[in-house]
């Protein structure tokens, strides 16, 4: 292979008289090695959603319904061709009366506008709760308690929203937020301080915690529980959120679960995340931790301090993605709602797939708020493919991008396989590299 | 061993602290005991109780013995709580809701699948592969139970394909872990998801909304009649747990298997060094697991409710693993455990009746105490020393 040299026309530089002396190639082989880094950091988790989507596509294949126009009813089910629709309408801007003009229907008395906002509705807890998995992942810290506290920041969210009735309208909600986000921090800490003095896994900590979460949110909505509804005894569900106490919907019809404010309550925390990772101390200590934690004792960091801190952040965001969903478009909380679901479990598939950083997990949570969002029942077109099969394979494309995803060892063999082909003196630096 | 160093030992065994700390589990028990018939006490008095085990942790903790100190005052307030909530609902309805024999059958049917997925899961873990995926793997054995006993017509069929089905799911684990080294606990989170997916497609995809059919062939009960109502009529895959169990221990520390298995998964280097295969062991070790996991499944399916539904597990997969940590990573530890959790759960659902809100809080038992387990009882749960790494040879 080796005699082979080059391709000819890939390689601006003269090589022929250089070949013999590696240290001349240095500094373009250690950026094309950091370009193929990067290449790999975007491309393995496209393949990965790629190939995920692809085997899901073989399972409703083999059961007898065709997966191109499943997959089609599922992107219509999810808003998205919502992009592709162009035409001359008018857009409201916000808080005046003045609408301009505007080359998208925003009308969501149509299909395509109203999925799209149920897909960004769905994206909004899933940005939250993929950050939490990633904050404690670039600790070192794998956080399988997203859920648990996400849960307890819902119940809280809920009681906070349902009383203190007589608060105005933005102290209401930004109590209820705040306490939101604190109780999911507190859930979160609980598995921190416990690593952090006697070395408990956090794995196991956090499943623990998750479950007494959901157990503790059934108690307290299930009949005769202390939060249980205060008007209707039959019902296991708790109080309405008092209406001040609502955050302010932004687009679509309030009463059909619009779009809500906290959207950009999650983009900031996208931007936070960047911000106190890559741009404070407190980042800088977390990841030193992460990367490893003996060097960073050895250079006087307290690792059990930054354990408990980075669990205590992680429930900050799942606990605050809680406090949205019900000050934003759920309203109250139920004894079904806290066992079915599963937006924090699904945060470990975002955090994985967008590779722990602000900009991945922001688009993968979009990717899995419109898997959610088009298989539902309520936006998949149950002619083409039934609702209930499709909420199914999206658990199944979920379980298989967790798969491949840790697998990623595998997709970066072929990669390097890929690239011994073409350049065999790359793929050794390459090998020792990793 | 000379009389002194015997001597020595008792002592150390039995110093002050420790029979305090001991103490002060016994309380915490003894405070939930106390709420219940025939003993019936009035509230103050589990609370009293539960008082002196967390004052009796106060004591040992703040003497230097942190993980037993803990321990009691963590049971102390467990019992408070518990002891509080039984005295609290009225003494009459429990008299009719705790009926002992049929509580002790109810716990033996709740712990089996718990009994099958532990002793899974401790092999798995005891070759050092972490297996979060013990759920996903009941699951899977729960549907593909249903569905061969369905097909074929018998139930000896429907376990083969459960069997058949936890096996595939687990080589899909073991293959992650130990040829990829993904990370396990992902790895083990994606067959959870990956059976909950499946399964869930399907069964519907198969049954529709109609369910499993109603004439689904079972696992038959075993009728000794001599033994009395609670034993007399167990089925026939809880007589085969036990068996499992005692095999289990000896297979696990007294054979050159379970030597194996254990040196794989505290110090595989040096097992591979004098000839043991590492992969090979592991490979074994997590597919057994999945057998036994899916074995679990398959007694809740046809052996106990006669029918799946989605998502049946519910969470009982974590629970073994709860008392795989809980039993220490042993086999008669974590049959305790499970037996314990099985006698939460059954309990739970006896006291739904009067008292629909506070027995909910019996299901999360399990987890608070393996939460407490972790965090330092006594004799901590320490597992194997490789658990969660992969292995790479050279």
């Amino acid at each position: 292979m080796s005699d082979q040299g080059p391709p000819t026309g890939s390689a601006p530089t003269p090589q022929a008289p250089l070949g013999s002396d590696p240290e001349a190639y240095a500094p373009s082989v250690a950026g094309q090695l950091a370009f193929y880094q990067r290449a790999g950091g975007i491309i393995t988790p496209l393949l990965t959603a790629v190939v995920a989507f692809l085997a899901g596509g073989l399972v409703v294949l083999a059961t007898g319904h065709n997966p191109l126009r499943t997959y089609k009813a599922i992107f219509e089910g999810a808003g998205l061709n919502w992009f592709f629709h162009f035409g001359s309408y008018h857009i409201d801007l916000p808080f005046t009366n003045h609408h301009i003009w505007f080359w998208w229907d925003t009308n969501t008395n149509h299909t395509a506008a109203y999925n799209l906002t149920q897909t960004l509705l769905t994206t909004t807890p899933l940005i939250l709760t993929g950050l939490a998995v990633a904050f404690a992942f670039r600790c070192g810290l794998f956080n399988i308690g997203g859920q648990g506290q996400y849960l307890v920041g819902a119940i809280v969210g809920v009681y906070v929203g349902s009383r203190f009735t007589d608060m105005a309208h933005l102290p209401h909600v930004i109590f209820g937020l705040t306490a939101a986000a604190l109780a999911g921090a507190l859930w979160g800490s609980i598995a921190g301080f416990l690593k952090a003095t006697v070395g408990a896994h956090e794995v196991i900590t956090t499943i623990m915690l998750n479950w007494i979460a959901y157990w503790g949110g059934s108690y307290l909505f299930g009949r005769g529980g202390p939060l249980q509804n205060h008007v209707n005894k039959a019902v296991p569900i708790s109080d309405d959120v008092a209406p001040g106490a609502k955050l302010a919907a932004i687009w679509g019809n309030p009463h059909l679960q619009a779009l809500h404010s906290g959207i950009f309550v999650a983009l900031g925390a996208l931007v936070v995340f960047y911000i106190v990772l890559n741009r404070t101390t407190l980042g800088y200590e977390v990841r030193a931790v992460g990367f490893n934690p003996e060097a960073a004792r050895y250079g006087g960091i307290s690792v059990a301090r930054n354990f408990i801190i980075a669990m205590a952040i992680s429930g900050l965001f799942a606990g605050l993605a809680g406090g949205l969903d019900i000050l934003g478009w759920q309203f109250r909380l139920g004894v079904l709602d806290v066992q079915v679901s599963n937006i924090g479990f699904i945060g470990i598939a975002v955090a994985l797939l967008g590779r722990n950083t602000a900009v991945g997990v922001g688009f993968a949570a979009l990717l899995f708020g419109a898997l959610l969002t088009g298989t539902s029942t309520r936006s998949l077109d149950p002619n083409i493919f039934p609702p209930q099969l499709a909420g199914n394979l999206a658990l199944m494309i979920q379980a298989l991008v967790l798969l491949f995803v840790g697998a990623d060892l595998l997709i970066l063999y072929i990669w390097q396989a890929r690239k011994k082909v073409r350049m065999p003196g790359l793929s050794r630096a390459a090998d020792e590299a990793a | 061993m000379s009389a002194m160093e015997y001597a020595a030992r008792v002592r150390e065994k039995w110093s002050g602290n420790v029979i305090i700390a001991r103490a002060g589990l016994a309380l915490g028990l003894f405070a939930f005991v106390v709420a219940l018939p025939p003993f019936d006490a009035p509230v103050w008095v589990p609370v009293f109780v539960g008082f002196l085990a967390f004052a009796a942790g106060i004591w040992v903790l703040s003497r230097g013995m942190r993980r037993p100190g803990w321990t009691a005052i963590g049971f102390g307030i467990v019992g408070i709580g518990l002891g509080v909530l039984a005295t609290r609902a009225s003494s009459s309805n429990i008299d009719q809701v705790v009926v002992w024999s049929a509580l002790l059958s109810a716990t033996l049917i709740w712990a089996t699948p718990l009994t099958y997925a532990a002793i899974g899961g401790l092999f798995c873990e005891r070759s050092g592969v972490v297996n979060i995926g013990l759920e996903g793997m009941m699951l899977g054995g729960a549907f593909f139970a249903a569905l061969g006993a369905d097909k074929f017509g018998n139930w000896e069929m429907g376990l083969v394909c459960a069997a058949a089905a936890g096996a595939g799911l687990a080589a899909v684990h073991a293959v992650m872990c130990i040829n990829l080294r993904a990370d396990q606990v992902v790895s083990g989170f994606a067959i959870n998801f990956l059976a909950l997916g499946l399964t869930g497609y399907f069964f519907i995809d198969i049954y529709g909304e109609n369910g499993t059919p109603g004439d689904l062939p079972r696992i038959p009960d075993v009728n000794i009649n001599f033994l009395g109502s609670v034993f007399g009529h167990l089925n026939l895959m809880i007589w085969v747990s036990f068996a499992l169990l005692i095999v289990a221990h000896i297979t696990l520390f007294h054979t050159p298997v379970g030597l194996r298995i254990r040196s794989v998964g505290e110090h595989p280097r040096a097992a591979d060094t004098v000839g043991i295969s590492v992969y090979g062991t592991r490979y074994a070790a997590v597919i057994l697991s999945g057998i036994l996991a899916a074995l679990g499944g398959a007694y809740l399916s046809i052996g106990y409710l006669g029918s799946f539904s989605e998502n049946m597990t519910a969470g009982r997969g974590y629970i073994a693993l709860a008392a795989v940590i809980f039993g220490n990573w042993r086999p008669f530890g974590a049959f305790a455990a499970a037996l314990l959790f099985g006698g939460s759960t059954a309990l739970s659902f006896r006291l739904q009746q009067p008292w629909p809100a506070p027995s909910v809080l019996f299901q999360a038992l399990p987890y608070v105490l393996t939460l407490i387990a972790v965090a330092g009882v006594i004799g901590r749960s320490v597992p194997p020393a490789a658990a969660g790494r992969p292995y790479v040879k050279q």
